[in-house]
């Protein structure tokens, strides 16, 4: 225990460089995500075939892939096309594509559950479809995508340690780098999962704290 | 104001309006009666084209009703509708309930439509409660509400989706009685209902709809108290014996 502790007090100021970078890819791909996801959600609701029909098609693909192949993709194929990115700006996109997918179907859901009447009252006092989905649709749509959007945030916390292998010296990097170097695998790797988890505590308080909200109406 | 031309409908194979053709004259009340599966609603719901139709016109003040057009927003603000159950927006109190269509779909000042939606909450006998939830308001304030909501926008008619119909029997006057003040005041009304009470005392005109045809239409007192058809005798008399 001692050690473990002389350990933690030696490796934390590294790990803590590693925790900047896990947060910075989690939160630019939370929000690449959560803006792709509303795209596809809403071409997939649009009533225009052609719109639903591309959306349906790119979530399957993009659910189809995984995150690992679609980073490498980014990060090592993309500058043959000429498009080079950072190993930072792969991650984010590459995360944020892939979770596009599963946003755009809970977002979808949240749309779809509410009530036909809800569109018809809407209708009948002259909304068209982009009045409706802004001022009735989506402010009701969010109380009930917001406990699996929270489910989402902390998978994508832990999905950011993918970064990793396209050499971005995120949390779980730093912590290969450090126990590679020690060979204190135990220290740093428990080290490691405690900060994830320390990391997940306020998310998980965040989902309960959505779910008791959208209970209560 | 509002004219029906020979109106077919189906849904799948199943023919809903076999070939509606009416008339609402301006100030006009309404009622539509008959037995549920008639096409009651659904006449109602193709005026504002919330259901498209196969054939026939629909005419609202000489346009046509064509829910693929853009001039469907146009008709939708001249006729208004009002539910069976209601269908206030949950997550906006009364006040906001009643001045969405003004503010966003009619481009009012804020300022107006408040001071408007004020006064029609307080037509309705809402005054108090413009602040509070949908879920917060008992069946009948709800539909009240909705009455309101439907006259924010000014419109030239109003159809009634049997508004009464998903109302605890006590809730039932309130909303009546506002509905007998909107037809004192002159609003064109069309009004689906199982209230015959209602359709005798307020109706000018009441249409019996069976299977998808108009039995019988005519005067409210005539049709309700001496009914010339069989099935219109039949459907009275189960309506008001039901035992």
């Amino acid at each position: 225990m001692q050690n473990f502790l002389r350990d933690a007090v030696e490796f934390l100021p590294i790990l803590l460089q590693g925790v900047w970078l896990t947060v910075v890819v989690t939160i630019g791909s939370l929000l690449l995500s959560t803006v792709l996801g509303l795209l596809w959600a809403l071409m997939r609701v649009s009533g225009i075939r052609a719109l639903s029909g591309l959306s349906a098609g790119l979530i399957n693909v993009i659910r189809g892939i995984p995150i690992i192949v679609l980073l490498f993709y980014l990060y090592f194929v993309m500058p043959d096309f000429g498009v080079a990115l950072t190993a930072l700006q792969a991650s984010i996109i590459g995360l944020g594509i892939a979770y596009s997918a599963y946003q755009a179907e809970n977002f979808r859901a949240g749309i779809e559950a509410i009530d036909k009447g809800q569109i018809e009252a809407a209708q009948t006092i002259g909304m068209g479809w982009w009045l409706t989905m802004r001022r009735v649709l989506l402010p009701q749509a969010v109380r009930i995508v917001l406990p699996p959007y929270g489910n989402v945030m902390i998978m994508m916390l832990k999905d950011s340690s993918q970064a990793s292998t396209i050499t971005v010296a995120e949390l779980a990097l730093q912590g290969k780098l450090i126990a590679s170097s020690t060979f204190k695998n135990t220290s740093v790797f428990t080290l490691v999962a405690l900060m994830y988890l320390t990391m997940s505590i306020p998310l998980i308080l965040l989902v309960r704290h959505f779910e008791k909200k959208a209970n209560r109406k | 104001m509002i004219e029906l031309s020979n109106v077919h409908k189906r849904f799948g194979s199943n023919e809903v309006l076999k070939g509606i053709t009416a008339s609402v004259e301006k100030s006009e009340v309404v009622c539509i009666i008959g037995p549920s599966g008639s096409g009651k609603s659904t006449i109602l719901r193709c005026i504002n084209g919330l259901e498209s139709y196969d054939s026939g016109d629909i005419l609202v003040e000489g346009a046509r009703v064509d829910n693929k057009a853009p001039s469907i927003v146009a008709i939708r603000t001249q006729v208004s509708m009002v539910f069976q159950r209601f269908n206030l927006f949950p997550h906006r109190t009364a006040l906001e309930n009643v001045v969405e269509g003004p503010i966003y779909v009619k481009k009012e000042p804020a300022a107006d439509a408040l001071e408007r939606g004020r006064a029609l909450l307080a037509q309705v006998g809402l005054a108090e409660k413009a602040d509070a939830y949908p879920g917060q308001l008992s069946g009948g304030q709800q539909q009240r509400v909705a009455i309101a909501r439907a006259l924010a926008m000014q419109p030239k008619a109003i159809l009634f989706d049997e508004p009464t119909s998903a109302l605890d029997p006590e809730l039932v006057g309130e909303v009546l009685g506002v509905m007998r003040k909107l037809a004192d005041d002159g609003m064109t009304m069309v009004v689906v209902t199982h209230e015959m009470g209602f359709a005798r005392d307020v109706a000018d005109r009441v249409l019996f709809i069976d299977g998808g045809v108009i039995v019988e239409q005519g005067a409210a007192k005539s049709v309700l108290n001496a009914p010339q058809h069989a099935r219109t005798q039949d459907f009275l008399h189960r309506v008001l014996h039901p035992l």
